[in-house]
């Protein structure tokens, strides 16, 4: 059953949601020793929840719009009383005083938390090989990652424990894992969900955003998360979506363009796969076929994306990633004196991969280096606002391969860190200009893999994107070779 | 090994991160980190001249609210949550006589 399945059931006293969430607790317990990805199943608290589901139906009142349906939250969601870790041992046990406020609304909309998903460590990482506790398993080929940072989600989602989940989006931590597991994932316009709660990875970055298996699904969801939000200083005020009103809408004489340098052809960044570009070319067709008009439009900065983002983000995470200084919370380390307490704390309680970007990061901003890297990294910013500027000039939305590849093996990219962070070559444009963006399973690679097709549009165009996604999973479903 | 980076800087960086490296993670480092750089020379080689930084994709305006008493967090839940606390506040080791 799709999440709208189960919200008009229960809804209407057809089914108890303690059963629904009996049922995927039932699944998690069966499969989830071999995928692991969840942290923390928080069943009991689940179940009060359900019950209190049921308990407004039978008194007649209407529990909301996913009513009854189980959700998994990403480890780095702040919830109130239940272990928020971000998959790193220097939060290990922590407890957070409140809950995020896309929990809380969720929990207002009838939606039903199971628990908490493992992510790469802070959300650093594109495979969710990272955590502290053990890498996630993609659930169509175990051998495989479920992409990332949000591969725990993405795999609660695919394996059908919960058919929603929540992730974070910093350079496609939401589209790479979507696609990568064959399920839908959207990263909204920055500012259009609030982050409150959300613990910050590269603040100017980071979005929140739906995991669902079918575009109307997520599409609920984000409905229910986007709007504007008095604790999130940079929550957009004037904007309140409906993407569920316009997934009928159609493409017929929609503008649809295709980026140069993100289609694998000359002028093109390099490590596009062919069956993923196939697939992609394939999406496109489709979407003339039903009326859109297909143009190619060139965004030069896209090639220098990679870099701007590996210096802005680890320089954003730099900043925020200083409080963890084993003083207010997490893990401390006992020292003679504050200063080797916090040095001690921080070199014990961070992996690898984190250290690797606190330094990274560190170094950009530091003396002598301030104005030749991140100064740069912020003016290609620039150049790529104004690049995504002139290409929606002459068109509505854009379409690339949400990854450059389908899904590779666990510890195949590890050693390197330069070969993982070239996943995010398509999805870190949208991070960088704060835009939207989508990825819709279309297809499968050589390898029988799903492959994820991405649709960008400008700020505010969320609706869009899941408007021309429900064109290209209605052809996908329909059975694309 | 990329000369982009030498383990001094390296050792440098990790003291103002505040992490204690061991001589292989310094190793590691060294070359992982110039690695990443070498791949930001396309950067580092242009010519950006007169654009403007872009730090953040909204246009930041300062946001207050009403000065009104609101409910907040709860001051005993946050300790209960700290490594160590004392009298309302946390509590750490000695800080005076540090090196800086």
């Amino acid at each position: 059953m799709t999440a709208l399945e189960i919200a008009a059931a229960v809804r209407a006293g057809e089914r108890s949601a303690v059963d629904v969430l009996n049922e995927h607790l039932a699944r998690i317990d069966d499969r989830d020793g071999e995928l692991n990805a969840f942290n923390v199943v928080t069943a009991d608290a689940a179940r009060a929840e359900a019950e209190g589901v049921d308990a407004a139906v039978a008194a007649g009142d209407d529990p909301g719009p996913l009513a009854g349906v189980p959700l998994a939250l990403k480890d780095n969601m702040c919830t109130r009383g239940i272990p928020t870790t971000c998959s790193s041992k220097i939060l290990e046990g922590w407890q957070p005083p409140y809950d995020a406020t896309v929990v809380t609304r969720l929990r207002a909309a009838g939606a039903v938390a199971v628990g908490k998903t493992n992510l790469d460590e802070f959300a650093m990482g594109s495979s969710t090989e990272n955590s502290a506790f053990g890498p996630t398993r993609n659930p169509l080929d175990i051998s495989r990652v479920p992409g990332g940072s949000s591969g725990g989600t993405a795999a609660s989602v695919a394996a059908n424990f919960t058919p929603l989940g929540i992730g974070s989006d910093t350079g496609g931590s939401i589209r790479q894992p979507a696609a990568f597991c064959g399920v839908v994932g959207m990263k909204p316009t920055y500012g259009v969900v609030s982050r409150y709660g959300l613990i910050a990875f590269a603040s100017s970055l980071d979005q929140i955003g739906p995991f669902a298996n079918s575009v109307a699904d997520a599409a609920a969801m984000f409905d229910v998360i986007a709007g504007p939000d008095p604790l999130d200083s940079t929550s957009i005020r004037d904007y309140s979506p409906d993407a569920s009103a316009v997934l009928d809408r159609g493409v017929d004489g929609l503008r649809v363009g295709v980026i140069r340098e993100l289609s694998g052809g000359e002028g093109s960044v390099d490590g596009l796969s062919a069956d993923v570009l196939a697939r992609t070319n394939e999406a496109v067709e489709v979407l003339r076929a039903a009326g859109a008009i297909v143009s190619e439009v060139s965004v030069p900065s896209a090639t220098l994306g990679l870099s701007a983002y590996y210096l802005v983000a680890p320089a954003e995470a730099s900043s925020n990633l200083a409080r963890y200084d084993g003083v207010r919370y997490g893990l401390r380390v006992d020292a003679p004196t504050t200063g080797e307490m916090n040095t001690a704390s921080r070199t014990a309680g961070f992996g690898p991969e984190v250290k690797r970007r606190i330094m990274l990061g560190t170094y950009a901003l530091s003396a002598g280096y301030y104005d030749a890297f991140y100064g740069k990294a912020l003016k290609v910013r620039t150049m790529m606002l104004r690049d995504f500027a002139q290409a929606y000039e002459n068109v509505d939305v854009l379409v690339t391969p949400t990854a450059p590849t389908t899904a590779f093996r666990l510890g195949e990219r590890t050693a390197d860190p330069m070969t993982m962070y070239v996943n995010d070559v398509c999805t870190i444009p949208s991070n960088l200009t704060g835009h939207p963006g989508i990825s819709v399973p279309f297809g499968v690679g050589d390898d029988g893999m799903p492959v994820g097709v991405q649709v960008l549009a400008p700020a505010l165009g969320d609706e869009l994107t899941f408007q021309v996604a429900a064109v290209l999973e209605a052809t996908a479903s329909g059975g694309v070779s | 090994m990329s000369e982009r980076i030498s383990r001094g800087d390296v050792e440098h960086v990790a003291r103002l991160a505040r992490l204690e490296l061991t001589d292989d993670e310094i190793d590691l480092f060294t070359g992982q980190l110039g690695d990443i750089l070498e791949h930001a020379a396309d950067i580092e080689a242009l010519d950006v001249g007169d654009i403007e930084p872009t730090s953040h994709p909204l246009p930041l305006v300062n946001v207050l609210r009403r000065d009104e008493i609101v409910a907040s967090v709860d001051r005993d839940e946050v300790l209960a949550q700290a490594p160590a606390n004392e009298a309302g506040q946390f509590r750490v080791p000695p800080v005076l006589g540090e090196e800086p």
